[in-house]
């Protein structure tokens, strides 16, 4: 809009004394138009523009302007990714680092399914626990991290533990709102038209709650991920914070960028499986 | 009849709550004096409290609160000033919102705390690089609520006030700031939580001061009963803060 709205050059010079230029300023316009046109119909474009640009500012600051024992430019980064990859111990710490994540993810999702049913299908048990929910989701978690090293140990187990006090509060509370925004009307039918206990729950409660669960999931991969990064870079003998530690203890800023670059990927990948599964199976309403 | 069975639910299901958290409480008492939990894994909730009076009294927590606080000020005033300056010019345009929208929103949902060995590296390990840090990770909701709160100002208001001769400061004062509002304030309630979260984690994984510090040295000095006070502190400090928030943020919609 604010392209389409900037002032037409010609009509912002009326008065142009050269008619060859005119038409030249004219003829330039009329090439420019389309290219225009397809930059208005097509923002991802100039979004990815933007990123380029960005990464092209990096790369010249730090290439010529910044502390190569700071900074490191993206090209150098992205060229030594296979390097990094090779590196003894780091393959071994992805590894580690993606099956706490996946253990972490799949513990919230059960204690979180669990609960949330419990919680959220008896309305008693709905207005006493919820606010203690509430209230365990709104402490900050982060304060009692030493205490997770404390009873699990410095290996897998008190990242795993961390990542699964982030994760399954959002699918209990998610869980909960979803059960809770059932329509009254669609299990007194289903009761009126004789159905028993798992099958109100199979053919009524189960498919309504599937938009939400999925809700919970996409936000329980978001505080997994929180839960076990926080831990892994808290403390670690053999995940991904011993090298993040390490590469920034030997002012190696190439490999941490890249060991980074490859963490935010598998955030990003995980988010997006987690999204994709929620667009799908809530678009039979 | 219907009210009085409604007033004995509310008082029974209160009544579950305190139950439930006096529990909890009487399971750490017994654990601890009765069945003789190694008081390196769960200190005595008696011990805890008199070390959490006297954090209190000796106001000990001074120096470290003023730490973390300040970071905490900084990194929130330059999320607030750079997210809301940013936002708006974005939200001036649909153009712009269409290009940049997305790109605010897919960086947020990268865990940003991944960064956290990044900003060591090149702030070094005080105050600088938590103030980054936080300021950071509040930029985004900041930007995007504000670019949800001014992107979407009702139409008629724009026109009717353009129409009724309104000036430019005019327009912003009385018409987009009202409307936008409520919208933008949302956006301040998440970055300040995840701005307060995000630098008590920095302060825990690699710092020289502040509360995030001070508990984890206490624990590895293994002192835990003085720990345990100091975690209960630091979760009353944020319980009070996000109280006051509410109350704010509940002020100023009915001001509206």
């Amino acid at each position: 809009m604010s392209l389409a709205q900037t002032p037409h050059p010609s009509t912002a010079h009326p008065a142009s004394a050269d008619p060859g230029l005119d038409s030249r300023r004219r003829r330039n316009e009329r090439r420019a138009a389309p290219i225009r046109a397809f930059l208005l119909r097509h923002p991802g474009v100039v979004r990815l523009g933007v990123v380029i640009l960005i990464l092209l500012v990096w790369e010249i600051a730090a290439r010529w302007f910044m502390d190569p024992l700071f900074i490191s430019p993206p090209s150098r980064v992205f060229s030594s990714l296979g390097a990094l990859w090779d590196t003894s111990g780091v393959p071994a710490a992805l590894r580690i680092t993606f099956f706490e994540l996946a253990v972490a993810f799949a513990i919230s999702v059960a204690i979180g399914l669990v609960v949330g049913l419990a919680i959220g299908l008896q309305p008693f048990a709905r207005r006493s626990l919820m606010p203690i929910v509430l209230l365990a989701y709104g402490l900050p978690q982060i304060t009692i991290l030493p205490l997770f090293i404390l009873f699990f140990g410095i290996g897998p187990a008190s990242k795993i533990a961390f990542g699964v006090t982030h994760g399954v509060f959002p699918i209990v509370i998610t869980i909960v709102a979803g059960v809770q925004n059932l329509k009254p009307i669609l299990l007194t039918s289903a009761r009126s038209m004789g159905a028993s206990r798992w099958q109100t729950f199979r053919y009524v409660i189960f498919p309504h709650m599937i938009p939400s669960f999925f809700a919970g999931m996409r936000l329980g991969m978001s505080g997994v991920l929180l839960g076990v990064l926080l831990a892994e870079l808290y403390v670690s003998t053999a995940g991904i914070g011993y090298f993040t530690q390490m590469f920034t203890e030997n002012f190696d800023p190439t490999k941490l960028f890249g060991l980074i670059t490859t963490l935010a990927a598998m955030a990003i990948l995980l988010n997006e499986i987690v999204r994709r599964a929620e667009n799908r199976f809530s678009r039979w309403r | 009849m219907a009210r009085r069975t409604e007033r004995m639910q509310r008082l029974a299901s209160r009544a579950v709550q305190i139950g439930f958290l006096l529990a909890l409480f009487v399971l750490w008492y017994l654990a601890t004096n009765v069945w003789d939990v190694n008081h390196l894994l769960l200190p005595n909730p008696v011990a805890v409290w008199q070390q959490f009076l006297d954090v209190l009294r000796s106001g000990a927590y001074l120096p470290d609160l003023r730490v973390t606080a300040s970071e905490f000020v900084a990194a929130f005033a330059l999320a607030i000033t750079s997210g809301s300056i940013v936002g708006y010019f974005v939200s001036r345009s649909r153009y712009l919102i269409r290009v940049f929208e997305p790109l605010f929103a897919g960086i947020f949902s990268v865990p940003i705390i991944l960064f956290l060995p990044l900003y060591v590296l090149f702030f070094g390990l005080g105050m600088e690089s938590k103030i980054a840090l936080g300021a950071t990770i509040s930029f985004f909701p900041i930007t995007l609520a504000t670019i949800a709160g001014f992107g979407n100002v009702d139409r008629t208001l724009v026109t009717a006030a353009r129409s009724m001769g309104a000036s430019d400061y005019q327009m912003f004062r009385y018409v987009l700031v009202p409307a936008a509002l409520p919208v933008i304030m949302g956006g301040l309630r998440i970055g300040f939580t995840i701005a307060l979260l995000s630098i008590l984690g920095s302060e825990t994984i690699a710092s020289l001061a502040g509360l995030g510090h001070h508990i984890v040295e206490l624990a590895e000095d293994m002192d835990m009963s003085r720990m345990f006070a100091y975690i209960v502190f630091v979760v009353a400090m944020v319980a009070l803060l996000n109280f006051a928030v509410s109350y704010l943020e509940a002020r100023g919609r009915r001001h509206r």
